[in-house]
């Protein structure tokens, strides 16, 4: 099975995320220019962090009109898996892949720290290995964090189990203390009616080895190869 | 005919804007008590060429839906104002 990681001009997780990969997981991976447009030869493709186009206008505005990302939605459309990290999941919103918007943090600071996050649906390609009732720990790192979508389409979300994840205290309580940027309801992390597309504020690929202080962010990488392996991709 | 556009985006009333209120906090400590509240926004101005006024407008209109504003918080107006052939006028 063969990953992709798309790189935009000012991408800069992209690295972490093919290292994560290639040497700690050992898979198949290979990194994606944004003007490519062929994506058969993947079975799943990242979005990885970063400054797409600086941020200019809004995050992920100019990102979602290359090449890649009109090749990405008949991916998508197939079934295959697209998962967002921070400044991909700005992309995927703006695409109108993912539900929803971001908006500046309501402290108006980068905020780049540890948060705690609950896993709301654990029945996803991208979730299958986390254990019920398991908090993942993971660093989030972003000005444009606080998600936003009107109320009619949250109450669809929680009806389809689009709100995968949440920040949460370390007991595992929706607090506002915990919520690092303002996101309406804690959300930290959402998906597609259909589920095979994920996007997710905080970085799981900062959070997968014990020298780095957490190894919950390969819970996400491990999910998706097994759902892979499991010939379901 | 030459055009140019003034573009005005604002976040949406229902969505909270924490630059405006730092803003508005800012004035009202400085002791501008009139100041009911303040809404930070962005300003683009596009400079247009060879269209007609009805052609500019809904081009316009166009890059505003599908670029410049994100629908899902914010709002956006415009204005055209048609500009002396081969000058760009500040």
């Amino acid at each position: 099975m063969k990953f992709g990681v798309v790189v935009f001009p000012g991408s800069n997780c992209d690295v972490d995320v093919y290292y994560l990969l290639r040497d700690v997981l050992e898979g198949d991976v290979e990194y994606i220019w944004h003007k490519e447009s062929e994506l058969h030869r993947f079975d799943a493709i990242i979005l990885p962090g970063g400054f797409s186009y600086g941020d200019y206008l809004r995050p992920g505005a100019i990102a979602r009109f290359s090449p890649v990302m009109q090749s990405l939605q008949d991916f998508v459309e197939k079934g295959k898996l697209v998962l967002g990290i921070c400044n991909g999941f700005q992309i995927l919103a703006e695409a109108e892949m993912l539900p929803g918007a971001f908006c500046r943090n309501t402290h108006l600071q980068f905020r780049c720290s540890y948060v705690y996050l609950k896993v709301e649906n654990t029945n996803l390609p991208f979730t299958r290995e986390v254990g019920t009732g398991q908090l993942l720990q993971m660093p989030v790192a972003n000005a444009d964090g606080n998600y936003y979508v009107d109320e009619v389409q949250l109450k669809n979300m929680h009806q389809n189990g689009q709100v995968v994840f949440r920040y949460v205290d370390k007991w595992g309580e929706n607090s506002p203390a915990a919520n690092p940027s303002g996101a309406l309801a804690n959300i930290a992390g959402v998906c597609n009616k259909r589920g095979n597309v994920l996007g997710m504020m905080p970085h799981p690929e900062r959070a997968a080895d014990t020298l780095l202080g957490s190894e919950d962010g390969l819970l996400i990488f491990d999910s998706m190869l097994k759902y892979l392996a499991a010939g379901k991709g | 005919m030459r055009w140019k556009a003034r573009v005005e985006i604002t976040l949406k009333k229902v969505i909270n804007d924490p630059q405006g209120a730092t803003v508005e906090n800012a004035l009202n400590t400085m002791d501008y008590k009139s100041v009911e509240r303040v809404r930070v926004g962005k300003y683009l101005e596009l400079y247009l060429a060879g269209l007609s006024e009805y052609e500019a407008g809904h081009q316009v209109e166009e890059m505003c839906q599908k670029l410049l504003a994100n629908p899902v918080i914010e709002e956006y107006s415009f204005t055209l104002e048609p500009l002396v052939e081969n000058k760009i006028t500040e």
